[in-house]
């Protein structure tokens, strides 16, 4: 077993050596452009795009057409939620997101706030969760756009999209969704699911990283948007810029794996060494809380509160396992997570956070010394922690007058 | 967050760690900051009659470099005077430890919890003469 030990499969996954190796050949021998119609090395390049083109598409239960190739998630919301925004405008001025949602859409909303529209952002209860109800008491007459993750990237809560998609399609709003994180963890498909836009990641299913893309409804209804990059006029129009198509052909096998990693047992597997893990941790130790509901979660994903053990400190401890925090020291802005904030989450237990997000190649002897090291370092940290030692005495830490700094 | 190896020294060795009998008379108690803000330090120190600080003891909860600020301090302040410990300042702790401006706030902490500690003393002290006059 090599150490660091890699969980943390929400902010990026390994690139299947299957996806690098159907990636090869478009960085040596297929280097046309897949835009120069007139000679054999663009349409062997062109025939790389299109072949994963269908692959991305079959994912999510789409037609070819309907997908557009672009630099990542990122670009794919801020294409979504702009693009509908600009082109619908003179219809309406209103969107409706959540206020857990990714900062692709929260900072679009944020731009498209100071360019005259008014946004909603929904609460989420206490297990991360919306209710299609809660989406549709907020439509108006002017909503012309509703944007809600498929699954949050922190705490894996899976959102009721097929009810949200339904109500949204009753009142005649598009409706978006971000399926970055539950891409070849749980089912995806955009008819079943009401879903007119939504945004894919290579790099978050074991493809490479700087490639997306953006499934965009062709019929009943017809999907405009307002382009955000203008150039060659690639993608339709939608998406200007020579393609990647190293990066397409590795993400279109990517998206194929995925697919089967459904049915083959990866998804199985995957869940259970999650469950072993939190099985495992809750036998070992006291004072630990689950964020986020574990009815309506990914499979991969294990968000918790080690109480009385600060993030970032936790996370020097266990430095063997590559996780993530929620942790204020662990931001930039010095404040904890958001998504934490927003279902309620103590701002206390928002700071000894961490999330596990198990992966494709993780292995149950992993998981296994992943329990112990955290077990361990759980220990040596509340041993040296005040607060433990005054809840271990009786003390009531809320009845203590602290000096916020 | 990439920290200088004394920070990690101090984090993954940290001296010192650990309670006295904060009813004590020659022990002082400093607990500061907030659980809200992610750092709490809890210091303690038990000072002669002379007013030499003869042992120090403490527990942190919060990150690397609030733990390592408190082990370091707990160093700065044994064997020393009451006088020298409340000149510690907190640009002292910072530089010691190389800490990054983000972690300034830590070291912060840690002199007032210096602070903290000798202000306990001293009234448990004068609590002490009060008592012994009336």
């Amino acid at each position: 077993m090599k150490t660091p030990i890699y969980l943390d499969n929400h902010a990026t996954t390994r690139c299947d050596p299957r996806v690098v190796e159907a990636m090869l050949p478009y960085l040596t021998e297929v280097y046309g452009n897949a835009g120069s119609r007139n000679h054999a090395f663009g349409w062997a390049a062109q025939a790389g795009v299109e072949k994963a083109r269908g692959q991305v598409a079959e994912l999510i239960g789409a037609d070819e057409k309907e997908i557009v190739f672009t630099s990542g998630a990122t670009e794919s919301d801020n294409l979504a939620v702009l693009g509908v925004a600009r082109f619908y405008k003179e219809k309406g001025r209103h969107l409706i997101t959540s206020n857990i949602e990714h900062k692709a859409v929260l900072d679009t909303c944020h731009a498209l706030e100071k360019e005259g529209f008014e946004v909603t952002y929904l609460e989420v209860d206490k297990d991360g969760l919306l209710t299609a109800a809660q989406v549709e008491a907020a439509i108006r007459p002017d909503t012309i756009l509703c944007s809600i993750m498929h699954a949050n990237n922190e705490v894996g809560v899976v959102q009721p999209i097929t009810e949200i998609g339904a109500v949204c399609r009753a009142h005649g709003v598009i409706f978006h969704t971000d399926a970055v994180q539950s891409l070849g963890r749980i089912p995806v498909d955009v008819a079943s699911m009401n879903v007119d836009l939504l945004s894919l990641s290579a790099h978050k299913m074991y493809g490479p990283k700087g490639v997306g893309a953006l499934y965009v409804r062709r019929g009943r209804p017809r999907i405009r948007l307002e382009p955000i990059v203008f150039g060659g006029g690639q993608e339709r129009g939608l998406r200007s810029g020579t393609h990647a198509v190293h990066q397409i052909v590795g993400m279109g096998a990517a998206a194929e794996l995925a697919r089967e990693a459904l049915t083959n047992g990866e998804v199985d597997r995957v869940r259970s060494l999650r469950d072993r893990l939190w099985t495992g941790l809750q036998a070992n130790m006291d004072e630990l809380y689950l964020n986020g509901s574990w009815e309506h979660r990914l499979p991969h994903n294990l968000n918790v509160s080690f109480a009385f053990c600060e993030g970032e400190a936790m996370m020097m401890a266990i430095k063997d396992l590559a996780v993530s925090s929620g942790s204020a020291c662990t931001s930039a802005s010095l404040e904890p997570s958001y998504v934490l904030r927003a279902m309620g989450v103590d701002v206390e237990l928002a700071h000894t956070s961490i999330r596990f997000g198990i992966g494709r190649f993780n292995t149950e002897e992993e998981i296994d010394y992943a329990i112990r090291l955290v077990t361990e370092k759980v220990g040596w940290l509340r041993d040296m922690s005040p607060l433990y030692e005054l809840v271990k005495e009786g003390v009531d830490l809320k009845s203590i007058q602290w000096t916020a700094h | 967050m990439a920290y200088s190896n004394k920070v990690v020294d101090h984090y993954e060795n940290p001296r010192n760690v650990g309670s006295m009998d904060k009813n004590a008379e020659d022990v002082g108690t400093g607990l500061v900051g907030a659980p809200a803000c992610g750092d709490v330090m809890k210091l303690q120190l038990k000072i002669s009659d002379d007013g030499i600080i003869e042992d120090a003891k403490f527990k942190t909860f919060g990150c690397g470099s609030a733990i390592a600020s408190s082990s370091l301090v707990t160093e700065m302040v044994k064997g020393k005077t009451i006088e020298y410990a409340m000149g510690i300042e907190n640009s002292q702790i910072a530089e010691e430890l190389k800490l990054p401006p983000v972690k300034i706030h830590c070291s912060v902490l840690a002199e007032d919890a210096i602070k903290a500690a000798i202000a306990d003393y001293q009234k448990k002290r004068a609590a002490k003469a009060a008592s012994a006059a009336s």
